[in-house]
């Protein structure tokens, strides 16, 4: 059988097309071709990303915008219609290293020892002497684990209160990877027991911590509105950590000195730590040591 | 046996379009032709006939899944401290798991899609098994989220909207890797369409069994109304080059989300605007090793010697050894860059990788992964199909130690420091991941699913993509044939026996042509 009787043979099974023959187009509805079908898509994901984008860049520059009128020490402009606005002042001057905060933190929160969600660091000063760092959550204006969370549970209140709803954490950790402070610990293992309490388990009163998922230091934000200080605060026999309010501005610590915040802060040349990650912590350092804490500016 | 040999070679020649001798055994062939008919029952014969091995085989590696089961069971009941986490080592192994498994389903891509697209001949006994590879890596590197939560019973979270936090890299992730699996599984399916076609055939020639009859009925099911006719054939042939088109840039979108999560930190270490390129090299790289170990194991288990060769093994090392040169270049710039900074977090970040405390992970990393494979490819002596996979071996394990690296070092660095005195004497110390039971069991499990669940993949469809073998093959007979009846003559033949003479490729300009020919 030559090769031009097979082709006679087969033509009727199926329309067989000359190689010039134009393709052919399925008729059913509007014909959409490859390229403007990828055209569409591709102009699409484009419009999408550069809405994204840009998206974020303008609630950051309205963020950093807002954030100079919020971070003027001790001043009533907070931008917020909430009664206080936290803050905490830490002397370091005063620390003496006994990390009776850590401890009363722990006991307090019913915390397993590692989970120092107030952290005393030994650090060294240029001249060479050893001081001690208390460190708190830093109550970011601008935190950096709130956005990252996929289920929302990280979020700020209007008290300036950066929190946790551990019902709702997955335990991803993106958020311990934001923090620059190492300010957030996972419960990698069953909670301390804690008995039966007051009120039930909730952001602003984390206890007892629930197993695979973040916790953090809450500046006892279940005390403040009763107007009790943190017990970091107040069990500090040194008084060095001041638990203060940006509206009243007003500070105490725990041996019962009351100070203006804002000319405290100003008087003694607060620092905050880690200025340059943009975050705008609600915490002050009083240095005292000549140490700079990573900020831009030195400090005598 | 002279025979066999000689239909052998004429398979080989008739399916390689490159190779442009008159092959006359085919024009006098009855239907279907012997190439044909050898391409089939090579293709079908992993479905049709169980190997020896293969019950003890899928028991071994069962039993790995379920060590790996109960390695799980225990960190639920336990907590993640037993995979030996901490909170100065938040993030490591299953993170590092999940971006390496995840890197290597993007093996299928590149061997399938880039080569479909740049129309390369020689893929062709070769797509099924890529794609085949993506398909079972990418779940598996997915099933990574659940023992990296924390909580995972809270899993369903991440898909209920309410709670979703669009800003969220972790969310990005889902969204990408979820709408990947789905192209994956559309670029699975779509080629399989004429080929279950044809498989259904054999199936029901062979002998009646419960087991085959059902998987006739799938194999019926799946291949839809699919007969081979020339629309038919276009539209799939213009379907799978859209998809081809449009797996790519999903796939890069992927591994670019992937590494969001890691760089979008202020973490020295993780904030690096080299990461997205960074991973989707990486993942290129340890994908198409992955593919060539895949490969050469199925060429060997499923007598496939005829169609895969010493050359498709390394040509696809080549591809393997330019990826893993590129991943070099950039792992060298991202190590230099970030040690002239000198700033505090990268200078000691840079100097524990190299050469502190993991210098020993990132030098495995480097010659194994770095300069054993451009060695292996510099000499003709060692270019052989065994110093191939012996490559692509030694890279699918230095890219795992390579992901290691990258996750567990900034993750173990202190971020509170003492500003002055030495660095990591005071405030925080370096953090470690310890290594546990429960952990390496876990890896190893999802490991040994790769192949237990290929090997049933290969005993469910034709390992190779029949139907776009014999257009191939009918290309270079018509390349061969004069040219009055060049369009025609095989063409017409092959459709007799259902082949899908239709360009996988192209439609518009060369309508079964292919670019080597």
């Amino acid at each position: 059988m030559s090769s031009d009787e097979q082709e006679q043979d087969e033509t009727d099974r199926a329309p067989i097309p000359s190689a010039h023959q134009q393709p052919v187009t399925v008729t059913t509805g509007k014909h959409v071709s490859r390229r403007r079908f990828l055209g569409a898509a591709a102009s699409g994901v484009g419009l999408a990303a550069v809405g994204s984008v840009s998206g974020v860049l303008i609630s950051r520059s309205a963020r950093s915008a807002a954030a100079p009128a919020r971070t003027a020490t001790g001043s009533a402009a907070t931008g917020s219609s909430a009664t206080h606005q936290w803050a905490m002042v830490i002397d370091l001057r005063n620390c003496n290293g006994c990390k009776l905060c850590t401890t009363a933190c722990e006991r307090y929160h019913y915390l397993h020892q590692d989970q120092t969600w107030i952290h005393v660091f030994t650090m060294q000063s240029a001249s060479g002497e050893q001081y001690f760092m208390p460190r708190p959550c830093m109550m970011c204006e601008d935190p950096p684990c709130v956005p990252v969370c996929p289920v929302s549970a990280n979020f700020r209140t209007d008290e300036g209160l950066v929190l946790v709803t551990q019902q709702r954490c997955v335990g991803t950790r993106i958020c311990m990877n934001a923090c620059p402070y190492q300010a957030r610990y996972f419960n990698w293992s069953a909670p301390v027991p804690a008995p039966r309490q007051p009120f039930p388990q909730e952001p602003a009163w984390p206890v007892p911590q629930v197993e695979g998922t973040v916790g953090k230091c809450v500046f006892c934000a279940a005390m403040l509105p009763s107007g009790r200080i943190p017990e970091c605060a107040s069990y500090c026999p040194m008084g060095v950590i001041y638990m203060g309010d940006l509206e009243s501005d007003v500070a105490v610590n725990g041996i019962g000195n009351s100070v203006t915040l804002s000319k405290f802060l100003t008087e003694n040349t607060a620092v905050r730590f880690k200025t340059t990650f943009g975050t705008h912590p609600r915490v002050w350092y009083i240095t005292g040591h000549g140490q700079t804490l990573d900020t831009d500016k030195e400090v005598a | 046996m002279s025979s066999h040999v000689e239909s052998l070679g004429s398979a080989q020649r008739a399916w390689d379009p490159r190779i442009l001798e008159p092959v006359e055994e085919l024009t006098d062939a009855e239907e279907p032709p012997p190439a044909i008919e050898m391409i089939r029952s090579a293709a079908m014969r992993p479905v049709l006939f169980r190997p020896k091995w293969f019950w003890p085989a899928v028991g071994v590696l069962s039993a790995l899944l379920a060590l790996g089961f109960a390695a799980w069971v225990v960190q639920l009941r336990t907590g993640l401290g037993s995979a030996g986490y901490s909170d100065q080592a938040f993030w490591a192994i299953y993170e590092a798991n999940l971006v390496t498994f995840i890197g290597v389903s993007y093996g299928g891509a590149v061997v399938s899609a880039i080569l479909r697209i740049t129309k390369t001949t020689w893929r062709a006994p070769l797509t099924r098994i890529a794609e085949a590879t993506a398909l079972v890596t990418l779940p598996i590197g997915m099933l990574f989220i659940i023992p990296h939560l924390g909580s995972s019973w809270k899993l369903w979270e991440l898909i209920w909207p309410p709670y979703w936090n669009l800003s969220s890299p972790i969310l990005w992730d889902f969204f990408a890797v979820s709408t990947y699996l789905l192209a994956t599984c559309v670029f699975f399916y779509l080629p399989l369409v004429a080929d279950l076609a044809i498989g259904a055939e054999r199936l029901a020639q062979a002998a009646s069994s419960p087991g085959r009859r059902l998987l006739y009925r799938a194999y019926r099911l799946l291949a839809g109304r699919y007969d081979g006719s020339l629309s038919q054939r276009r539209l799939l042939a213009g379907a799978i080059g859209l998809v081809a088109i449009m797996v790519i840039p999903m796939a890069v979108s992927v591994h670019s989300v992937l590494s969001f999560a890691f760089a979008s930190s202020s973490r020295p270490g993780y904030l690096e605007t080299i990461f997205p390129v960074y991973f989707v090299v990486a993942a290129l790289y340890s994908g198409v090793a992955l593919v060539v170990v895949v490969v050469a194991a199925a060429r060997r288990l499923f007598h496939l010697e005829a169609f895969i060769e010493r050359r498709h093994l390394v040509r696809l090392g080549f591809i393997m050894v330019a990826l893993g040169a590129a991943y070099l270049y950039l792992t060298f710039t991202e190590y230099l860059v970030d040690s002239y900074s000198n700033t505090t977090g990268n200078a000691a970040w840079v100097y524990q990788t190299i050469l502190g405390r993991y210098w020993m992970p990132f030098w495995f990393y480097f010659v194994a992964g770095g300069v054993v494979p451009i060695l292996v490819f510099m000499f003709r002596r060692t270019r052989t199909a065994t110093g191939v996979v012996t490559a692509a071996t030694l890279v699918l394990a230095a890219m795992w130690v390579k992901r290691l690296v990258i996750v567990i070092p900034p993750a173990t660095e202190p971020l509170v420091r003492s500003p002055f005195g030495p660095t990591g004497a005071l405030g925080l110390g370096w953090g470690t991941y310890h290594f546990t039971w429960v952990s390496i069991s876990i890896t190893v499990a999802m490991a040994a699913a790769i192949p237990l669940l290929l090997l049933i993949v290969f005993r469910l469809v034709p390992i190779l993509p029949v139907a776009e073998m014999e257009e191939l093959a009918a290309a270079a007979e018509r390349a061969t044939t004069p040219t009055a009846t060049a369009a025609a003559g095989p063409v017409a033949r092959l459709h007799a026996g259902n082949g899908a003479p239709v360009g996988a490729t192209d439609h518009a300009e060369v309508p079964w042509g292919d670019g080597d020919a």
